[in-house]
């Protein structure tokens, strides 16, 4: 090239350090989160898989006890500081189940009503004072939702429900659906309101009525996003400590009774971590339920972000 | 006159404030096409929807004077709106199936009409298929996502769609704007078609298109019915100025 020609010369390659540097620093930024939750995952791995010297993995899901006829048992039991210590966090993610699916099923049942409410039914004006009300619900801090369900809640329950165990799980589910609602409800609005206005107009211009419009056009071609937020509700769920904890009566049983005390994965971390000597058994093992957390919360997540995708694609207008 | 289907008097339109027709007075002929040619944002739309009323589903909507097709008021407290747009079709004008397959796609129309039977629902996915001239081409892909199909199907679909309810009258907003010129030649060869059986209102920008399709014109402006006429009069020999400029291409 003839780099003496003015031309050449106005239209060479200049160096921007300002965009260069600027786009760093963006990289930069995102580069550190995705960094910083690596890392995170990867102290958790550590921590869970250390100390193993005598220990079995399997010893975290059930321990096996010889009985007197030389035959043995598996038993599943959360004893961690018993001089026999059982670590076994069975227990623990049926508690989890136990509070979490009935939260999801009530906070699905009214979420998805309300979405569908404010998204087609509420003016706008309605919709822009209810709308910022719901959200605040999934601000309220969990501990005063812990505490209302412990105080309040509880007595009301029992009284109505005859319940042995004061506190049991399906009192920490209502107490959970209180900032899963918000949650289910904005996601179903967020995606009712994504359906463009065409296909609502080509539904009523074949003489459709508003709810034949709802129920055969604007449900159908959303359901993919109601159910994303069905799953990151039931994600949040899961992942819930404050609540649970105050609520749920926090007995490791093994049972499937909703009307029985429960302990969490999540509860059990935050009232045992504090306590637990540094590089025992039990500290491992508390470690090892954090990872099945993690694990278990971000494949929901992921599976939540892939059906949306997937709803983007089938509505490409 | 015995062959006006539609017939307005003193039409007037507003969105809140905004007035997008004024004394709007007109009348349609049955089995015909007409063409509603103007400049964008001249009401064109706005008259199409208050026949059909989708305006009732716009922000602010209100209106005053008199719509009637067949004789009937429309805009009577006694007339059901989800009944009347099943007499009164609409295409539009970007196509708007439903993200579901080619056959559920046009039996949408009749199953609102509570049409079960599957023979009888076969039969109006043909007949409408084949009033719109589509029925070849897509009869082995009825289970297909309609999405699928090239834009020009669709917008064909989209005819044959809201011929599924056998309306009386079809309105046409830009219907084939969005559309290259084989699709666009297909379409209007439809239209030609159609006005056996239905009476066609057909907006458009492209003044070719109106001179090609249609048998009367009407030409708006500023929400004012400028000039109505027999397309060849308006084309040859307009009597307003206005619309002698908007069609030889000095304004609009």
């Amino acid at each position: 090239m003839d780099t003496q020609s003015p031309y050449a010369k106005k239209i060479s390659k200049r160096f921007r350090a300002k965009e260069k540097l600027i786009k760093y620093f963006f990289f930069l930024n995102g580069f550190v989160t995705v960094l910083l939750i690596l890392l995170i995952f990867l102290f958790l791995l550590k921590e869970s898989f250390a100390g193993y010297t005598d220990f079995n993995l399997s010893e975290y899901f059930f321990t096996e006890k010889t009985l007197a006829d030389g035959s043995t048992e598996k038993i599943f039991e959360w004893f961690p500081t018993s001089e026999d210590q059982r670590l076994s966090i069975v227990p623990l993610i049926l508690g989890t189940l136990l509070t979490a699916i009935p939260a999801t099923i009530i906070s699905t049942m009214l979420g998805v009503f309300v979405g569908i409410y404010l998204s087609e039914i509420a003016g706008s004006r309605l919709r822009e004072i209810l709308k910022p009300i719901i959200e605040l619900f999934a601000g309220i801090p969990t501990v005063v939702l812990g505490f209302f369900m412990l105080v309040v809640g509880a007595t009301y329950f029992q009284d109505v429900f005859f319940t042995t165990s004061r506190l049991n799980a399906i009192l920490a589910a209502v107490g959970l659906s209180f900032i899963i609602i918000p949650i289910i409800a904005t996601l179903t609005e967020e995606a009712l309101r994504s359906i463009p206005l065409e296909l609502r107009m080509a539904s009523y211009s074949l003489g459709a009525t508003k709810w034949q419009t709802i129920s055969r056009v604007i449900i159908p071609t959303a359901v993919s996003g109601i159910s994303a937020g069905i799953i990151l509700g039931f994600g949040r769920a899961v992942g819930e400590t404050m609540i649970v904890l105050m609520a749920s009566g926090n007995a490791a049983e093994l049972t499937l009774d909703v009307f029985r005390s429960v302990r969490t994965m999540t509860a059990t971390i935050a009232a045992e971590l504090g306590e637990v000597s540094a590089g025992s058994q039990h500290y491992f093992a508390l470690f090892f339920i954090g990872t099945v957390l993690f694990i278990g919360t971000f494949l929901l997540n992921l599976i939540a972000e892939l059906i949306i995708n997937k709803m983007r694609k089938k509505i490409r207008f | 006159m015995k062959d006006v289907k539609i017939y307005t008097e003193n039409l007037s339109v507003f969105f809140d404030y905004i007035q997008a027709l004024n004394n709007v007075s007109i009348q349609i002929k049955a089995n015909r096409v007409t063409s509603i040619i103007g400049p964008s944002g001249c009401g064109k739309t706005s008259f199409l929807r208050t026949l059909n009323r989708m305006n009732d589903l716009m922000h602010g909507f209100k209106m005053k004077g008199e719509v009637k097709i067949d004789g009937v008021d429309i805009y009577d407290d006694n007339i059901d709106v989800v009944n009347l747009r099943k007499l009164v079709g609409m295409v539009f004008q970007k196509s708007n199936l439903f993200p579901k397959s080619v056959y559920e796609n046009l039996i949408f129309a009749p199953k609102l009409n509570n049409i079960k039977d599957k023979n009888k629902l076969d039969e109006i996915v043909e007949r409408s298929c084949t009033q719109a001239s589509i029925w070849d081409e897509i009869k082995d892909r009825l289970n297909d996502n309609a999405l699928n199909l090239s834009a020009g199907q669709q917008q064909r679909l989209c005819i044959a769609r809201a011929l599924s309810v056998n309306p009386d009258v079809l309105l046409m907003d830009e219907p084939a704007s969005a559309l290259d010129p084989i699709s666009t030649s297909r379409i209007e060869e439809l239209i030609f078609e159609l006005k056996k059986d239905y009476t066609i209102l057909v907006v458009t920008h492209n003044m070719q298109q109106a001179a090609r399709i249609s048998d009367f014109t009407a030409f708006f402006y500023l929400g004012q019915l400028v000039e109505f006429e027999k397309t060849t009069k308006i084309f040859t020999n307009p009597s307003n100025k206005q619309t002698e400029d908007y069609i030889t291409g000095r304004f609009g």
